[in-house]
């Protein structure tokens, strides 16, 4: 037995535990922040990028709603990394993050009703978000769980970023509102901007120029750092 | 890890395990929240209700009334004046409210001979009665739904309230805002001749502060095509059901 305690503390001398915020550690939240943005450099989550950046809010629910269902997920999937069969891989994840979601979906409608109906869309949109998938496939599967859960959220935190930053946008030349709140003037009584002739520009609010917003950010992004363009 | 991970046998049992352990967590979370859940989709419906005759919340216009009031307001502006239509005819009876618009659907699209129950709420407030009808549609990603309150002529919209499941955020969703929704008051469901018409949410109306009340249109949602095309035709047919029963007590 006295053998036994004296390997285990060998063992533990040996490897000696890393920082809970080590500078590595840190990387895994600030990286996907900017210089390898989900959205912008590994152009992932797209599709649900366009379909509810015409506002604020909703970005900004759908922005926590993802990085609390990335967070879990890649601590659920790095737990089982070790002992999920690799040819249903794929499978188990999705049964992950959909089940994560549907529990998370039916506690709000039990005790957070009125925000559950404002979250309504994003609980489907979010189990389709290839962000998720390329996490827990890039990442989760190979590294421990308290780097995983880093990981995770920090990608959302990217990707909810973005979000933001393209709702702004739309939201403010769209819709000439910030959060519903008529920032610049009002387009029926014709008092603001609009009183000079100003007009909303209805294109903002459909889809095609979530697309183009995301690549102007993508061009600004890459014209400050030019070690993120890819050779061709 | 010890154990190979790539075994067809062990394949399948992780397989069953999982879904075993996932399935019961999902049905134990379903069923012990049900509950709960139905009765906050209870208070939900009588919140619509009470909104679309204009009763909300005291500070906010926009809002619906507080949760833990809604059964007393309710038993206060509509109490037991619940009606199921069938045909021309209409009967006083609670069981008006558990009635699902999307189940009677469903039971005339198996059976056309069916002969669909159509609930009704009259409202009374300060004096005036509201027709609260309430619709059931489709819109661009899935259903779309509103309560509409017309006035003792039963011509006249006086409140509306629109939601929706899956609409897109920011343009179709947007049928829930009010700068939408408030358009529809005022405005007539039949034409000069009296024929009924409906209310048509129209590209290119240009009504935006709603002054032509007799057009039996509004102003549509910019990106929101379909799921403006979805309440027109929810608008369209619900209220149509009960054009009989209205016949008959304008007689």
């Amino acid at each position: 037995m006295a053998e036994v305690t004296e390997e285990k503390v060998e063992v533990k001398v040996k490897e000696p535990r890393e920082p809970l915020f080590s500078k590595k550690n840190k990387k895994l939240l600030t990286d996907p922040l900017a210089d390898n943005n989900p959205i912008t450099i590994q152009v992932l989550g797209i599709c649900s990028a366009l379909a509810i950046t015409a506002q604020l809010k909703p970005s900004i629910v759908m922005s926590i709603s993802v990085i609390f269902v990335m967070g879990v997920g890649n601590v659920v999937i790095s737990l089982m990394r070790n002992i999920m069969p690799s040819k249903i891989r794929i499978i188990v994840q999705l049964v992950v993050v959909a089940a994560l979601v549907i529990i998370v979906d039916q506690v709000l409608k039990a005790f957070a009703y009125t925000l559950s109906k404002e979250l309504s869309v994003f609980i489907g949109l979010i189990i389709t978000n290839c962000i998720i998938m390329g996490r827990f496939e890039a990442f989760a599967l190979g590294n421990g769980v308290w780097k995983s859960f880093l990981d995770g959220i920090g990608n959302a935190a990217g990707y909810g970023l973005l979000l933001i930053i393209v709702a702004f946008f739309r939201e403010l030349f769209g819709s000439g509102t910030l959060f519903g709140i008529k920032v610049l003037g009002d387009p029926v009584e014709k008092t603001g901007l609009y009183a000079l002739g100003y007009e909303n520009n209805g294109f903002m609010v459909l889809a095609p120029m979530a697309l183009i917003t995301v690549g102007i950010i993508i061009w600004v992004q890459r014209s400050r750092n030019k070690a993120l363009i890819e050779d061709h | 890890m010890a154990f190979n991970t790539d075994k067809n046998s062990y394949t399948i049992i992780f397989a069953i395990a999982m879904v075993a352990v996932v399935g019961s967590l999902l049905a134990f979370t379903a069923s012990s929240l049900k509950g709960k859940i139905d009765a906050n989709k209870r208070t939900e419906k009588q919140q619509n209700i009470l909104f679309a005759m204009g009763v909300t919340d005291a500070e906010d216009p926009n809002e619906f009334v507080p949760a833990e009031k809604a059964q007393e307001l309710f038993d206060k502006y509509v109490g037991d004046k619940q009606y199921i239509v069938v045909n021309g005819e209409a009967q006083k009876t609670k069981e008006a409210f558990d009635i699902e618009v999307k189940k009677e659907n469903d039971k005339v699209k198996r059976d056309s001979s069916y002969e669909r129950k159509n609930p009704l709420f009259i409202g009374e407030r300060e004096g005036e009665t509201y027709y609260i009808i309430p619709l059931r549609g489709t819109g661009l990603w899935g259903p779309i739904w509103g309560y509409v309150a017309l006035d003792e002529g039963y011509s006249v919209v006086k409140g509306a309230f629109f939601d929706h499941a899956t609409e897109t955020a920011g343009l179709g969703a947007n049928i829930t805002e009010a700068y939408f929704r408030d358009d529809f008051i005022g405005e007539r469901i039949l034409n000069a001749a009296g024929d009924y018409k409906g209310i048509t949410v129209k590209k290119g109306n240009a009504d935006p502060k709603n002054q032509r009340k007799d057009d039996n249109a509004v102003d549509a949602l910019a990106g929101a095509t379909i799921t403006g095309d979805g309440v027109t035709a929810m608008v369209k047919k619900g209220i149509k059901m009960y054009q009989p029963y209205f016949e008959t007590l304008k007689k």
